[in-house]
């Protein structure tokens, strides 16, 4: 008898028959359908049936089925949108007119404002200056005392709102340092002699056998109209503090030399545009609050 | 010129023609090679002169070597298999499964820690991302759906590989499609749809090599000597047919011009979405699915020498799985810009899905009824029945995230990660693994493998590796969904974006190591079978089921 159309035989393991055939010693079997598989499957099919009664389901010619409740997951969005405004309305009621001086006064609104400045910080400003405002080499630390712009609540909102340098706003906060070495206005040794006399004011050490005068002397006519005789700075002109020991871009003698020679001009987007009122006014008493307000 | 006969002879139709197009190409090649101001389409264009450069040598050696034109069908009334192809592609599948898993413990890892891109284009994420899913799919797990469908087919047909050269040109084709894909993933050439990145001229270039797998196949299974077709064929041909449709549907794109690699696809907004995940889903359906249960079909009732539990399952679960599962796709949509009666659809396709997916579950493993105690001595059979208890899970997991909403939760986190996974590395690599394990001796005529304890280990390693896997992207996942959609109770998110990213640090490194162990057992594995292939204990023994096996051995 030819192998491949043998008759179907009993397995002795499991007393069923096979469907006879075979392929390179591949037997099968002729189990009936598990049961409980079938009936699973069966009861998955009417569920689906049942979904497509309730809910929007098959194409038609020029429409489709629309489900027996009239539902649809735009109205629901919208629903839960307008649910969710409705709650931040009556928060907002007091946030909308109060000043945020008030809105620090306030305890009940200042709550607000730290809950919405916190989500807004995370998703706007965390990017550059850290999640917990930490900032970062060019990015400015949020949680001290030092302010290139100014730290009283106006202040911050106006940085805020109008950013740092932005190109075609008017009330953009703008200053530009010189780029002394690009420029040609000050020479190689020059700017050494200025940079040891920066690590001179914060207190630093210099180098041996700098002329420490005339990097005085430099200083006194190039950088003291913006940052001071004493090189305190001037937040009317963004010009930093250095004396202290807070750096924005490196007090090293490379960071330095990099900074007079090329100078430096970070931009922050004006957010007035993008965030409302209320969430910039949150946002500041939350800037204002992370520790070096003034 | 030399003592022996010469053995030169006169190249077949087929040669000729063959030749003659590989010929035909070198030109254009050249030109476009020439002229294009794409340095990476140029480097295409010169692998393309290469490569016909190579076919025209290839062809030629037959002659010259004294290769038969044509093999004969049967020697001694036993059919002669045509086994060099399958062997290519199971080396191939190895070299290509490795360099995958390699790919994706880095990725893995620039996740846990981003310094480890370096700041480089070809090696940062963006880029290594699709060279890893590409590589694991359609390099590692395409070479194994070949490989084994050539072997399959040939041996429950009883006969020869229908074809003289285009098995070959299948497999070489193929394998020359990964290279293109993924030297132009690092090179930046991308379309940018998720798992078809390769661009219009890779696509067009593996049309013509799936037209040819699918003829050859088919060819196959018209010259059978069997009267049935086996079930495991109908999943093949489910595979090669449905892939062949998908693969053209997603990808009708115009290029910009014959010297661009770049391409401007014909659908838009929605629709391309819904076609790209029509595509996306079935590719996981009919190539992750459909291709390994055919792959399961044969390898487990052949390596538990028992019969196939039961015919009738397979035949009501093989049309209800390739009928509800092209509706399935949808899912990848919800609340999205998709219709919601396309959700729907999708949605509700996916929960009949779940029976049809089991029924393939129940098949393999029911098929062990009798011969559980060899799980005890057997680890290859091992491994291809966790196999199908991960496919079980996965297959369960993916009906539940489809519903709406479960989905709203799952949807774009980590936990998709680990449902892929458990799919990938639990239910597609452990059955190729098995049927690798179970080729390698005997297309290398060898008695047996080089070390089943080593087996042993490969198993334990990389099961270890999953399951550290799968737990730290379902709590990852979840965590992740959890905190996107917190609120306080002044109605503002609880947390930031960049605050759930850190959050999932320690997960990422979990999973990176998980990645690490799954790594070992593949180099493990490969070393195993090298040491398999290098053994001289070779061919004495033949294949004890070249006639058909006993029924069944009492035990």
């Amino acid at each position: 008898m030819d192998p491949h159309h043998e008759a179907p035989h009993v397995d002795p393991h499991t007393g069923i028959a096979t469907t006879g055939h075979e392929w390179d010693g591949i037997r099968e079997l002729n189990t009936p359908l598990p049961r409980w598989w079938l009936g699973m499957f069966y009861a998955c099919i009417v569920w689906a049936f049942g979904y497509w009664i309730v809910y929007p389901a098959w194409p038609l010619l020029t429409d489709t089925t629309k489900g027996v409740i009239g539902y649809a997951s735009r109205a629901d969005i919208s629903a839960d949108m307008a649910q969710l405004k409705a709650q931040r309305a009556v928060q907002a009621a007091g946030m909308t007119e109060a000043t945020p001086a008030q809105i620090k006064a306030d305890p009940t609104l200042f709550q607000i404002a730290m809950a919405q400045g916190k989500a807004a910080f995370g998703d706007n400003c965390a990017g550059c200056h850290g999640v917990g405002g930490a900032g970062a080499k060019g990015y400015p630390n949020l949680n001290d005392d030092d302010w290139l712009w100014g730290g009283s609540l106006d202040a911050i909102q106006q940085t805020i709102t109008h950013g740092i340098r932005v190109a075609g706003n008017d009330e953009t906060r703008v200053s530009q340092m010189p780029a002394f070495g690009r420029d040609g206005l000050l020479k190689r040794d020059e700017i050494v002699a200025v940079a040891n006399h920066v690590r001179e004011l914060a207190g630093l050490s210099t180098e041996p056998k700098v002329d420490l005068a005339l990097g005085r002397k430099i200083f006194a006519d190039n950088c003291a109209a913006c940052h001071g005789e004493a090189g305190k700075g001037n937040q009317e002109m963004g010009a930093p503090n250095l004396t202290d020991a807070i750096t924005l871009y490196g007090m090293d003698m490379a960071s330095l030399t990099e900074t007079i020679t090329n100078s430096r001009g970070g931009v922050m987007p004006a957010w007035g545009g993008r965030l409302d009122a209320t969430t910039i006014k949150a946002l500041t008493v939350y800037v204002h609050s992370l520790g070096g307000g003034r | 010129m030399t003592a022996t006969a010469s053995p030169v002879r006169q190249a077949t139709v087929g040669e000729m023609i063959g030749m003659l197009i590989a010929a035909a190409c070198v030109l254009p090649l050249i030109i476009i090679a020439a002229l294009t101001e794409s340095s990476g389409y140029a480097f295409h264009a010169v692998l393309g002169v290469l490569a016909s450069a190579a076919a025209i040598v290839l062809i030629a050696n037959r002659c010259f070597d004294g290769t038969a034109p044509v093999e004969p069908q049967e020697i001694d009334g036993k059919p002669n298999y045509n086994m060099e192809p399958v062997k290519f592609a199971t080396v191939a599948a190895m070299v290509w499964g490795i360099a995958g898993f390699a790919v994706g413990l880095l990725i893995a890892s620039q996740l846990a820690f981003p310094a480890l891109n370096f700041d480089l284009p070809w090696i940062n994420f963006g880029r290594m991302r699709p060279l890893h899913t590409s590589a694991v799919i359609f390099a590692f797990g395409g070479n194994v759906l070949i490989g084994t469908s050539f072997y399959v087919v040939q041996r429950t047909c009883r006969a020869r590989l229908a074809g003289i050269l285009s098995p070959w040109f299948v497999v070489l084709g193929y394998n020359f499609f990964i290279v293109i894909a993924g030297t132009g993933y690092l090179l930046g050439i991308t379309q940018g749809k998720e798992y078809a990145e390769p661009e219009w001229y890779a696509d067009l270039w593996l049309t013509i090599v799936w037209v040819v797998y699918l003829l050859v196949f088919l060819g196959t299974v018209i010259k059978r000597k069997e009267p049935h077709i086996y079930v495991a064929n109908w999943f093949y041909l489910g595979f090669i047919l449905t892939i062949a449709v998908l693969h053209v549907g997603n990808n009708v794109a115009v290029p910009v011009s014959v010297l661009s690699p770049r391409s401007y696809g014909l659908w838009s907004g929605v629709q391309d979405a819904m076609f790209q995940w029509w595509y996306g889903h079935n590719a996981v359906g009919f190539f992750l699915t459909a291709g390994f249960l055919a792959i399961m079909y044969y390898f487990v009732p052949k390596r538990a020498e028992r019969p196939i539990y039961s015919y009738r399952l397979s035949i009501i679960h093989f049309w209800a799985l390739i009928f509800i599962y092209i509706w399935a796709g949808p899912h990848h949509l919800h609340y999205t810009a998709l219709p919601d009666w396309a959700q729907t659809l999708g949605m509700t396709f996916s929960i009949m899905l779940w029976m049809p997916s089991w029924g393939g579950m129940i098949n393999g493993i029911m098929t062990l009824s009798g011969a559980w105690d060899r799980l005890r001595t057997d680890p290859v059979l091992r491994m291809m029945v966790v196999s199908l208890a991960f496919y079980g899970m996965s297959t369960f997991e993916g009906p539940l995230m489809s519903i709406k909403a479960v989905n709203g939760l799952s949807h774009y986190t980590d936990w998709t990660i680990g449902h892929v996974h458990a799919g990938a590395l639990g239910w597609v690599a452990y059955i190729s693994f098995g049927a690798i394990y179970c080729l390698v001796p005997w297309l290398w005529n060898r008695k047996g493998l080089y070390s089943l304890r080593l087996v042993s280990w490969h198993f334990w390693i990389s099961t270890l590796g999953i399951v550290f896997y799968i737990c730290a992207m379902w709590v990852s996942g979840i965590l992740q969904g959890l905190m996107w959609r917190a609120y306080t109770s002044l109605g503002f998110l609880e947390y930031s974006f960049i605050e759930t990213v850190a959050a999932m640090h320690p997960f990422y490194v979990i999973r990176a190591l998980g990645g690490a162990l799954f790594l070992i057992g593949a180099l493990i594995m490969a070393f195993n079978l090298w040491m398999t292939v290098r053994s001289e204990s070779a061919a004495e023994m033949p294949r004890v089921d070249e006639a058909p096996a006993p029924l069944a051995m009492a035990v």
